[in-house]
């Protein structure tokens, strides 16, 4: 039996043969840098006849995201992908999407968010997002994106979670890199991933009324019942990864990914395709009998309080780097890290912040090595420090 | 008077099911009677969207659900894409027979709703877009859009020492959603309701993107009497404020020419956001209209 | 029936397990009257009643209603007092009542 077939692909690439397997009925998308490759390989399966799916030429990312939501309103399957303004522009539907429970599955190519203008990538977009209900997910590389979106539709569509997921790749970097693939055969797909079915939507013999609104009696309790899903994705999310490990044969450890965390003394934290330049730095410093590691967290929503905890017992520092920063104050990964080890009574001796990469900033190994000088330094210095 | 659709609903032929009923609208609503007749045509075979407004503030209130079809609240600027969202949801998922029809007013359409309508219909996307003019954002307290008449009052366009009321006047929704070659646009009043009926029924049957503009008047905003909503909707074509066509197969037609107008000045007087009204003001707006006419009258074929 | 009715026996969900999953909710679901909005009601004098519909065809609300034998009834749960009907009755058939006090 054929288990997939290899492919020389870009992370958007990835992400667009991804999408295709999962037969998604509607999509809508608008252009935007550096996410335009995966509407265009999408556009082009269309036109070819490989993909069965309605493509909507949207004027604006708004109108992009209120049509899926309109679509998964009547029980479709949809996607929709954006970046940076993009994004932004459809915070509102993003809300909307998350509150009214509509499994939508968007791709986000992270890119600095203007002013100034770049279309380089970092995370202020999806990190400035984290409260819009959405499950964030953050990949490393173009193999791990076109899983991650392909399990984002299971994740998104279990009855118990029903909460639209938003899959991140940094732009440029991981967007338009070229990697090999395996990217998986339809049936497997299949098999893996059935047919959306939902009794949250419009249909003709049981009409329904949706979108409503909830004053002060009731409201709390629709956003609270949100919240409690939100919460149980983290082990839908295992559950999933675990069948799919079982159908394709990759297996993924759930929310977080540490990297010879079980002995380190001193580890950073961080997210998506960054991770790639530490791990050369912590095989090396390792080499040299140096106890460090690397957590890369996989999800920012639902957040991995637990297995960052249990990741990082036992370090003597820790530093957390980050493409974002919260002006005025500091990194948001750094605010939910710290956040957990608090509440766990588990924060280590150090905890610093390094925000760097910002508008496509280069991040390289030796300054990467700089930070684990950092955190090896008696003197920890400023908690905030830009690299 | 040309008449563009084969078929004419009668009044005893209208459905007697009920699809917009036990909602919270205000006594006299033209709005909700605008929604209440285009569902007796359209059906239990309807999926409704409506945007942040009085249709879906009166409409949704959990649990209180007024809409008996399939509905949905779509977001303030989102009429148009959710309406192409649900019509290609239901294309793919092979729902048959059913209609995707939106109900705006007059703010969610010309202003904040403007970019995502234009985009709907540059798609030919298989909906019915109805907007529900009452010529200003009525839902949040009676504030100007961009269909408020020139001089009325409302709440942003008060009437004081400087400024008498909106200092501009209707953009012409109807021309502009037929320069976009839409596939077929109307307009309408409630009161003359079997021609709205009528072009909401051929509306149902057109096979791409459907725009009706139905005049309604809004009681507590206009300040008129609440049993006088029919008769100022009438009054307002019987005057020549509001003309009802057809944009179909490319071309314009006017559906109804009054011949002689009725008083544009007992028109404005009866509705107290036109009662500050000077001669010169009413002189002005008869002015309007008979400019507007003389060029309807020249270009469009009736 | 051709008009939703009011669903009596409805208690509002008091425990989180009792709401919907989703702003979803089935369509018609009436739980509240309108009838204290109005001061006045209309009464429609049957026996003059030509049966025109147009009131019935005119009323926001909808609460105008065919009976079996062709006569017309209207939803007092429902109806506002918004007075269309009597205004634009075509025989001046319709009163408008003041409500009790």
């Amino acid at each position: 039996m054929s288990r997939g077939s290899r492919a020389f692909i870009s992370g958007n690439e990835a992400i667009a043969a991804g999408v295709r397997l999962a037969r998604p009925h509607v999509i809508a998308a608008y252009p935007i840098t550096p996410q335009t490759t995966v509407i265009e390989r999408l556009a082009e399966m269309v036109a070819d006849g490989n993909l069965a799916a309605e493509y909507l030429h949207v004027e604006s990312e708004h109108s992009a995201l209120s049509a899926c939501i309109g679509a998964s309103a009547v029980g479709a399957r949809t996607f929709t992908a954006s970046s940076s303004q993009g994004l932004l522009y459809m915070v509102e539907c993003m809300h909307y999407a998350s509150g009214g429970r509509f499994p939508v599955v968007m791709m986000n190519a992270n890119r600095s968010v203007a002013l100034p203008w770049n279309i380089y990538g970092d995370q202020r977009d999806s990190l400035s997002l984290l409260d819009s209900g959405w499950i964030q997910a953050y990949a490393e590389d173009a193999q791990e994106s076109l899983d991650l979106v392909v399990q984002a539709f299971a994740i998104a569509e279990h009855p118990e979670v029903l909460t639209p997921v938003m899959v991140n790749l940094d732009g440029f970097v991981l967007t338009h890199t070229y990697e090999l693939v395996n990217v998986p055969d339809q049936v497997d797909v299949d098999a893996f991933l059935p047919p959306f079915q939902t009794t949250n939507k419009m249909d003709p013999e049981r009409p329904m009324s949706l979108g409503f609104t909830a004053g002060p009696q009731h409201n709390q309790a629709f956003k609270q019942l949100q919240h409690l899903s939100m919460l149980s994705a983290g082990r839908v999310i295992r559950e999933t990864e675990e069948r799919f490990g079982q159908l394709f044969g990759r297996n993924y450890p759930g929310l977080v990914d540490a990297f010879l965390c079980e002995d380190a003394e001193y580890v950073i934290v961080t997210l998506g395709s960054v991770a790639g330049t530490v791990r050369p730095v912590v095989d090396r410093l390792r080499s040299m009998g140096e106890r460090v590691g690397l957590l890369r967290i996989r999800y920012m929503r639902p957040f991995p309080e637990l297995e960052i905890r249990d990741a990082l017992a036992g370090t003597k520092a820790v530093g957390v780097l980050e493409k974002d920063i919260s002006f005025g104050y500091e990194g948001t990964v750094f605010t939910n890290v710290n956040s957990a080890l608090t509440r766990a009574g588990a924060k280590p001796p150090r905890l610093l912040n390094f925000i760097g990469g910002l508008g496509g900033k280069d991040i390289s190994v030796t300054d990467i090595e700089a930070l684990f000088s950092r955190l090896k330094a008696s003197d920890a210095g400023e908690t905030v420090t830009f690299i | 008077m040309v008449n563009s659709s084969k078929k004419r609903l009668s009044i005893r032929e209208l459905s007697e099911r009920e699809f917009f009923y036990g909602h919270k609208a205000c006594p006299g609503c033209g709005g909700s009677l605008a929604v209440r007749l285009a569902l007796k045509v359209l059906g239990e075979r309807s999926y409704a969207v409506v945007p942040a407004g009085c249709m879906s503030a009166v409409g949704f209130i959990f649990p209180q659900m007024g809409f008996a079809c399939n509905a949905i609240i779509s977001t303030f600027p989102g009429t148009a894409s959710m309406l192409s969202g649900v019509a290609a949801g239901a294309r793919a998922l092979g729902h048959e027979n059913v209609h995707a029809v939106g109900f705006a007013g007059d703010g969610g359409t010309a202003d904040i709703g403007f970019q995502a309508l234009s985009g709907a219909i540059d798609r030919h996307d298989k909906i019915i877009y109805i907007c529900y003019d009452n010529e200003a954002y009525m839902n949040t307290g009676v504030q100007k859009s961009s269909l408020t008449p020139v001089g009325a009052r409302t709440t942003t366009s008060p009437v004081g020492q400087r400024l008498r009321g909106a200092v501009t006047g209707k953009k012409p929704m109807f021309e502009i959603v037929a320069a976009h070659g839409i596939d077929y646009a109307a307009t309408a009043s409630v009161g003359y309701p079997m021609d709205f009926i009528r072009k909401v029924e051929h509306a149902s049957r057109v096979e791409g993107t459907s725009y009706i503009h139905v005049f309604a008047p809004c009681p507590t905003g206009w300040g008129h009497e609440t049993s006088e909503t029919i008769a100022v909707a009438k009054d307002a074509v019987d005057c020549g404020l509001l003309y009802l066509a057809e944009y179909v197969d490319g071309r314009f037609l006017l559906n109804h020419d009054p011949g002689e107008f009725a008083s544009v000045r007992e028109y404005l007087l009866r509705q107290g956001r036109f009662r500050h009204f000077s001669e010169e003001e009413i002189a002005s707006v008869t002015v309007q209209r008979d400019a507007g006419w003389q060029r309807i009258r020249r270009d469009w074929k009736s | 029936m051709n008009h939703p009715e009011r669903k009596t026996s409805y208690q509002p969900p008091s425990r989180l397990e009792d709401y919907p999953v989703g702003t979803a909710f089935p369509s018609g679901h009436l739980v509240e009257i309108n009838a204290a909005w109005r001061s006045e009601r209309p009464v429609i004098n049957t026996e003059r009643c030509t049966k025109c519909l147009i009131c019935w065809l005119l009323c926001p609300d909808g609460v105008i209603r065919k009976t079996g034998d062709g006569r017309l009834e209207i939803d007092y749960d429902y109806c506002k007092g918004c007075g269309i009907c009597a205004r634009e009755c075509r025989s001046s058939v319709i009163r408008m009542e003041k409500e009790g006090l």
